[in-house]
């Protein structure tokens, strides 16, 4: 079984790689989806799969049952969840506003801040170039 | 006492919250911002006098027992880093009073601010590595909203940029998390450091150490992790820069100056020689990249790259003198970097851009901005008698001592070339004349105090770490200290029984 | 896309139905699954029904308070709820303590439900912002 869910999370992986590596944005975050997904599988795999039962202690028992699940890599998967769920609306919003203010979801388009700047009259004769104030 | 060690997340959640409640009105906000920064920063400060030098205050959240529950852990170093970042807060709050766009407010540009505070003040405090990652997240999320909060072409497409390279970081790290619990079956500090050098698989452990080493990497900007930072900081507002340079990238210098002295420190051999050169490289291709640049926006961030490579010497070469180094550099540049953030923006208000090529004469104009330019670009460059000759001093020296001469070797000459980027700033926006003369708009009085006066207390400040180093030094050699004595930390987060029982395990 | 009648008319229902449930479902958290983090995402799931019939600007004003504001409220409510562990002085933030008023039943109240309700807060103002957002372009 281990095994298995191990391959999967390998799987999971590569697809999601391959995604982020696209230049089309809604695929990356897409593969950001994958990747937070993978990370998940991973942190529950390491908890150990096998006992099933809910790890709660009985009433009057002092201890968990033997074949009680570990609650703690659910803990775990269940706070990133959350916070990949935030992060995912986030990036979502982002690129929307993205496309309303750039006109495109194309990462080779998204060259603005990477132009070089405007060097001193001294250095390179000044262009007129409009500043994004 | 467990008040105080809970007030530095209490104090920035309580603000956040109070602001955005207040969402309606700007300057109420404003207000409570301010009054909630100071009073970060008073509480910060009373806790580094508490811990100072003794051993670390340990707070177990819901009184649930160490190992198992979520512990807050705070020594020497993470008091330091907390009692900086209030104070940054407390200038940067002010400063935010001095800028007149009031549509920032609207937008919860202060909610955000305190948020962002909220997560770095957790991620200093915590003493658990899920945990740590939460805090990562929330800083993440609220600097994701500082970024874009004007809503600009350029900080719209930045803020992709910095969106998608920083998500893959921190899945790295809960990747990393997810192996490690996988490997020891605990994710408290403490019991990591106690349990990772007994892990059989010594293997496994350095996959998950560099995969951890990549996360934090990016967080912090190392080379070759920091392309997001160029690409994004250069287009965020002023106020929200600062609070970016002096806090965020050191948040990942402190995860990995904590995690690669309590968890891995013991495998120097491996981490070491990696850390040393990742820091030259870091220190060499900042200052290469602010060399080329003409913006005074790109200069400086591509300094703070720059000089995250001297702080990853003291965890590079893991010596009492270089950690205590890296922790005043530390100290040094987040008080002297946001100032030069600050200033930049000052320059933007009086001079109307922040492009070389536009800028004059500020010197004669405003003798004052340039005098309190100088302050922090020398200390920066590493000039006696300011904040950073010590820092680089301890560093090198470190260096020296370690018989890295190639480290040391590069740390001075990109001292040298970081005085050129401060001189370039320095001929083209103050010294040479106006090239297009417009008239100035004066700031109004508000503005002008808003401006200047977080400016001028931090150049204060950085003259006094400058010129009465005694104090200061002699907190990062403590800190230095507790970052090296694990069994003390050990003992303060999981008890004595268990710390005892370490000795007998392990020799 | 013009909402029909019938969605439009049932919406103020179905947003009363959503918070009823929402209040179940948060209060029958403490011993069962349930809680503040999933009421709260089905009360934001009956303001977005209520928003997408009747548009933003009557959401908001149904709402009241900004979603922001409700999230910061939710905050503080989270926060405070850590507060009364102070009482005890060794006692670290979030310790919980319980309180058993005898009406009838005993009524298991405590710092625990303040703290979900803070969480329901939270993500009710923080889920409808998201979705304000996008219902606005």
């Amino acid at each position: 079984m281990e095994i298995a869910v191990a391959l999967a999370t390998g799987i999971v992986t590569g697809c999601s790689v391959y995604l982020v590596l696209s230049r089309h944005l809604i695929r990356v975050a897409i593969g950001f989806v994958l990747f937070s997904t993978a990370a998940n599988i991973a942190i529950f795999l390491s908890g150990r799969l096998g006992p099933m039962a809910p790890p709660v202690v009985e009433a009057g028992a002092g201890a968990l049952a033997a074949d009680a699940a570990n609650p703690l890599p659910q803990a775990l998967v269940l706070t990133a969840i959350v916070i990949g769920f935030g992060l995912v609306a986030f990036t979502l919003v982002l690129l929307l506003k993205g496309f309303i203010r750039l006109g495109t979801v194309d990462a080779d388009d998204l060259r603005e801040t990477d132009r070089p700047d405007n060097a001193p009259a001294a250095v390179r004769p000044a262009e007129p170039r409009r500043e994004a104030a | 006492m467990q008040p105080l060690l809970a007030s530095p997340l209490l104090i920035p959640l309580a603000t956040a919250a109070m602001t955005a409640l207040l969402w309606s009105r700007p300057v109420a906000q404003r207000v409570a911002s301010v009054a909630g920064a100071a009073a970060l920063s008073i509480a910060t400060i009373l806790l580094l006098l508490e811990v100072a030098g003794g051993p670390p205050l340990v707070g177990r959240m819901g009184n649930w027992p160490a190992p198992f529950g979520i512990v807050l852990v705070v020594d020497t170093f993470s008091a330091i880093m907390l009692a900086i970042a209030g104070l940054k807060a407390l200038a940067v709050a002010v400063y935010i009073l001095g800028s007149g766009r009031a549509s920032r407010d609207r937008r919860g540009l202060h909610p955000l601010f305190h948020g962002l505070l909220f997560g770095v003040c957790g991620a200093f405090a915590t003493g658990d590595l899920f945990n740590l990652y939460v805090w990562f997240e929330v800083m993440l999320i609220a600097s994701f909203g500082l970024l874009v909060l004007d809503g600009t072409r350029d900080q719209v497409e930045g803020g992709i940029k910095y969106v998608a390279l920083n998500l893959i970081g921190t899945s790295f790290f809960l990747i990393a998390v997810g192996l490690l619990y996988g490997l020891t079956g605990t994710l408290n500090l403490a019991d990591l450091a106690r349990t990772v050098p007994t892990v059989g698989n010594q293997g496994a452990v350095a996959a998950i150490g560099l995969l951890i080493l990549v996360a934090f990497g990016a967080k912090a900007a190392v080379f070759p992790l920091f392309s997001w930072l160029p690409a994004a900081y250069h287009t965020a507002s002023m106020p929200v820069a600062a609070i970016f340079a002096a806090l965020l990238t050191k948040v990942g210098v402190y995860a990995i100056i904590r995690v690669f002295t309590l968890v891995f420190g013991y495998d120097t051999g491996f981490f070491g020689p990696m850390l040393t050169v990742v820091a030259m490289a870091t220190m060499v291709t900042g200052v290469l990249g602010a060399a080329a640049h003409y913006d005074v926006r790109r200069i400086l961030s591509f300094h703070i790259i720059s000089q995250i490579g001297y702080m990853l010497v003291g965890v590079a070469l893991m010596t009492p003198l270089a950690l205590a180094g890296s922790i005043l550099y530390i100290v040094h540049h987040i008080v002297v970097k946001a100032n030069l953030f600050l200033i930049a923006g000052a320059i933007k208000r009086e001079g109307g851009s922040f492009a070389l090529g536009r800028l004059g004469g500020l010197w004669a104009a405003k003798p004052l901005l340039g005098l309190m330019f100088l302050i922090p670009a020398l200390s920066l460059a590493g000039l006696p008698p300011l904040s950073g000759f010590w820092g680089k001093l301890a560093v090198i020296r470190a260096g020296l001592e370690a018989e890295a001469w190639l480290l040391a070797g590069v740390a001075l000459i990109v001292g040298l070339l970081t005085l050129f980027s401060m001189v370039k700033i320095w001929n083209e926006a103050f010294w040479k004349p106006q090239p297009n003369p417009h008239p100035v708009i004066p700031l109004g009085r508000m503005a002008r105090f808003g401006t200047y006066a977080p400016i001028a207390v931090l150049c204060v400040l950085t003259m006094t770490i400058g010129l009465w180093t005694e104090p200061f030094a002699a907190l990062s050699v403590a800190a230095a200290e507790g970052l090296l004595d694990h069994d003390a930390y050990i003992a303060a987060v999981l008890g004595p029984v268990q710390a005892a029982t370490l000795t007998e395990t392990t020799p | 896309m013009k909402p029909t009648l019938i969605l439009r008319s049932s919406s103020a229902l179905l947003l009363w139905c959503l918070v009823a449930v929402s209040v179940y479902v948060l209060l029958r958290g403490h011993n069962a699954p349930g809680g503040g983090f999933i009421g709260g995402l089905i009360a934001a799931a009956g303001v977005a029904v209520y928003a997408v019939s009747r548009g933003r600007a009557a959401a908001l004003r149904m709402l009241r308070l900004h979603p922001a504001a409700l999230c910061g409220l939710g905050l503080l409510v989270a926060a405070a709820s850590g507060l009364p562990a102070f009482l005890d002085s060794a006692a670290a933030y979030l310790t919980h303590r319980w309180w058993f008023p005898d009406v009838g039943i005993q009524l298991p109240l405590g710092t625990p439900l303040l703290f979900d309700l803070g969480v329901y807060l939270t993500v009710l103002g923080t889920v409808t912002a998201m979705f304000l957002s996008l219902v606005e372009k």
